[in-house]
């Protein structure tokens, strides 16, 4: 376990100057400060929505183009650059005479990814609420304030991540094992068509398709209440949806099957 | 032992890299691993990192088998392998702050090894910007860091100059001489190697052609009789036919193996009887260089 907290340690300290980690920081931020600017130049328009429709509208404009494209290529991105650090720098036969057990240093590194991917998403929670507060603030016409969706949003932007392992999982292996970025980009960025075509055309077997289920953790609509009192509803997300298991399962066994892949490679 | 492996052999394939490889590296010495680009030298030490799986034989670094007590051994080597591994885009200072942070070393280490291979000036600097030099002793001191027992080196002065030889010479000495260190240190120049090592293996085409101390190795070169004179082919004639065969005649010198300090004086007598003029007779070690060359071509 020390192993582990140690390597974890030395890939953010490693990282944290390098476009893998900024990367994780900077696509939320300027996601929604477009989303925020289109809100605001446009905000005569909307004065009269009320604030769960406003909501709906500025989070789901983020989500949208997560969900589909963005985040899979973000994920295809951390898996690679955590990886190509050490590609670049000739340093896995260093990591490996170090002594440290090699699944302490392979684990630290998928759990790095997987800790990048989660903070990318819970800035994207952050910074949504917040500019969706500040829009509130600075344009009162807009009805931010009279809805509260940071529960809500939470819950999605984790069942999204629970979708994302998957991905992650063989875009981390194949990071690992291909020097260049060509190979997993490329393959990353087919399955994720691919991915999306499935989804759109509703085939039967999409949820067993990993580059599928981001897109289908958000298309499963929340449920609508309203809620007795206010009279506003409350949206249940059900988290725990078939994709979510299918993704599970495949980002455990990729990882498990990754580190025997790992211990019978030869470090070059 | 600090270092014994016995019958170590590894393919690539069908190719075999290292062949029933039975090294012995003492404890305290500074073992020269010497042969030609591609003997199989980079590939043995990565047996001996476990960076390769072991395939045939056995490996034991301070008297324990490696592979089942890896952990251990390795917390005791420091090691430097081919270019050395360097994060371009951290300082000097950062890639050594985090092998610490792995190793559990404090600062103050990080900045005596910054001292021990003069980068204390360039300890900010981005790596990315150092000299192939500098990163060459930047691999150096990341190898020393955890103050290792053994420290295995892979062509350490590839790209230094030659005062940067000469330094990484006198620091391994003074490792050996005064901390009781071992190391073992491969390359492919002879010259280098024989000016510190105390124990010398060569090999070739993954096999181990010699081994053990360095005067072993010189006691090999038997010692020749290297005589100047004006006309060297009538004159070796003249001592072959007194029974003095040379081995090697050039333009200005004649080589005849060497026995006795008498047969140097019957020598210079014959030939000075004869009128041969003797500009110089000098008793000569054949040069580790040429051994070297004999050794690894004749095999």
């Amino acid at each position: 376990m020390k192993g582990f907290i140690l390597s974890f340690r030395s890939e953010f300290y490693k990282s944290r100057k390098t476009a893998g980690f900024w990367s994780a920081v900077i696509l939320p931020l300027l996601l929604c400060i477009l989303i925020f600017a289109g809100f605001y130049s446009r905000s005569d328009k909307m004065a009269m929505e009320p604030g769960v429709i406003l909501w709906a509208q500025f989070s789901g404009a983020i989500l949208g183009v997560m969900g589909s494209l963005l985040l899979p290529m973000l994920i295809v991105f951390i898996g690679y650059s955590v990886n190509s650090i050490e590609h670049k720098a000739d340093t896995w036969k260093t990591l490996f005479s170090l002594p440290i057990s090699k699944f302490a240093v392979y684990s630290a590194k998928y759990f790095y990814a997987l800790f990048l991917v989660f903070l990318c998403l819970a800035l994207f929670v952050l910074f949504t609420v917040g500019f969706g507060n500040l829009l509130g603030t600075v344009k009162p016409e807009l009805k931010f304030h009279d809805y509260n969706m940071s529960g809500t949003l939470s819950q999605l932007y984790f069942k999204l991540f629970l979708s994302s392992l998957g991905i992650l999982s063989i875009q981390f292996l194949l990071s690992l094992l291909f020097r260049d970025f060509l190979k997993p980009m490329g393959i990353g960025f087919i399955a994720t068509i691919t991915g999306v075509i499935l989804v759109v055309n509703q085939w039967k077997y999409d949820y067993l398709f990993p580059y599928s289920h981001p897109m289908l953790a958000l298309s499963a609509l929340p449920q609508h209440h309203n809620h007795p009192a206010t009279n506003n509803p409350t949206i249940i997300v059900d988290i725990f949806t078939q994709e979510i298991y299918v993704s599970l399962i495949i980002a455990a066994v990729v990882f498990i099957a990754g580190y025997f892949i790992v211990l019978k490679k030869s470090v070059k | 032992m600090v270092i014994n492996t016995d019958g170590l052999t590894f393919d690539f394939g069908s190719q075999t890299v290292v062949k029933s490889l039975s090294l012995q590296v003492p404890e305290g010495s500074i073992y020269g691993f010497l042969g030609p680009n591609g003997a199989g030298k980079t590939t043995t030490i990565k047996l001996l990192l476990n960076l390769l799986q072991t395939q045939q034989g056995s490996i034991h670094i301070f008297g324990k088998e490696l592979k089942s007590n890896r952990l251990e051994i390795l917390a005791q080597i420091g090691s430097l392998i081919e270019q050395p591994a360097i994060y371009l885009h951290l300082s000097g200072k950062e890639n050594l702050l985090n092998r610490a942070l792995l190793l559990q070393i404090g600062e103050a280490r990080v900045n005596e090894v910054l001292n021990i291979v003069h980068l204390t000036d360039a300890a900010h600097k981005k790596a990315g910007q150092y000299s192939l030099g500098m990163k060459q002793r930047l691999g150096i001191a990341l190898a020393l860091l955890s103050d290792p027992k053994l420290l295995i080196l892979d062509e350490p002065t590839n790209g230094l100059d030659p005062n940067g030889i000469i330094e990484v010479r006198e620091l391994l000495i003074k490792l050996v001489s005064e901390h009781k260190k071992t190391v073992f240190i491969s390359s492919h120049l002879l010259a280098e190697i024989e000016r510190m090592a105390t124990h010398v293996g060569i090999i070739n085409h993954g096999e181990l052609l010699f081994q053990g101390s360095i005067h072993d190795l010189e006691a090999m070169s038997k010692p020749a009789v290297q005589i100047e004179t004006d006309n060297t082919i009538d004159a070796a004639n003249y001592l072959a036919r007194n029974n003095y065969t040379a081995t090697e005649v050039t333009d200005t010198h004649i080589f005849i193996p060497y026995t006795t300090k008498q047969q140097m004086g019957n020598i210079n007598k014959l030939l000075n009887d004869m009128g041969y003029n003797v500009y110089s007779i000098i008793k000569q070690h054949k040069d580790l260089e040429k051994l070297f060359l004999d050794i690894t071509q004749n095999a």
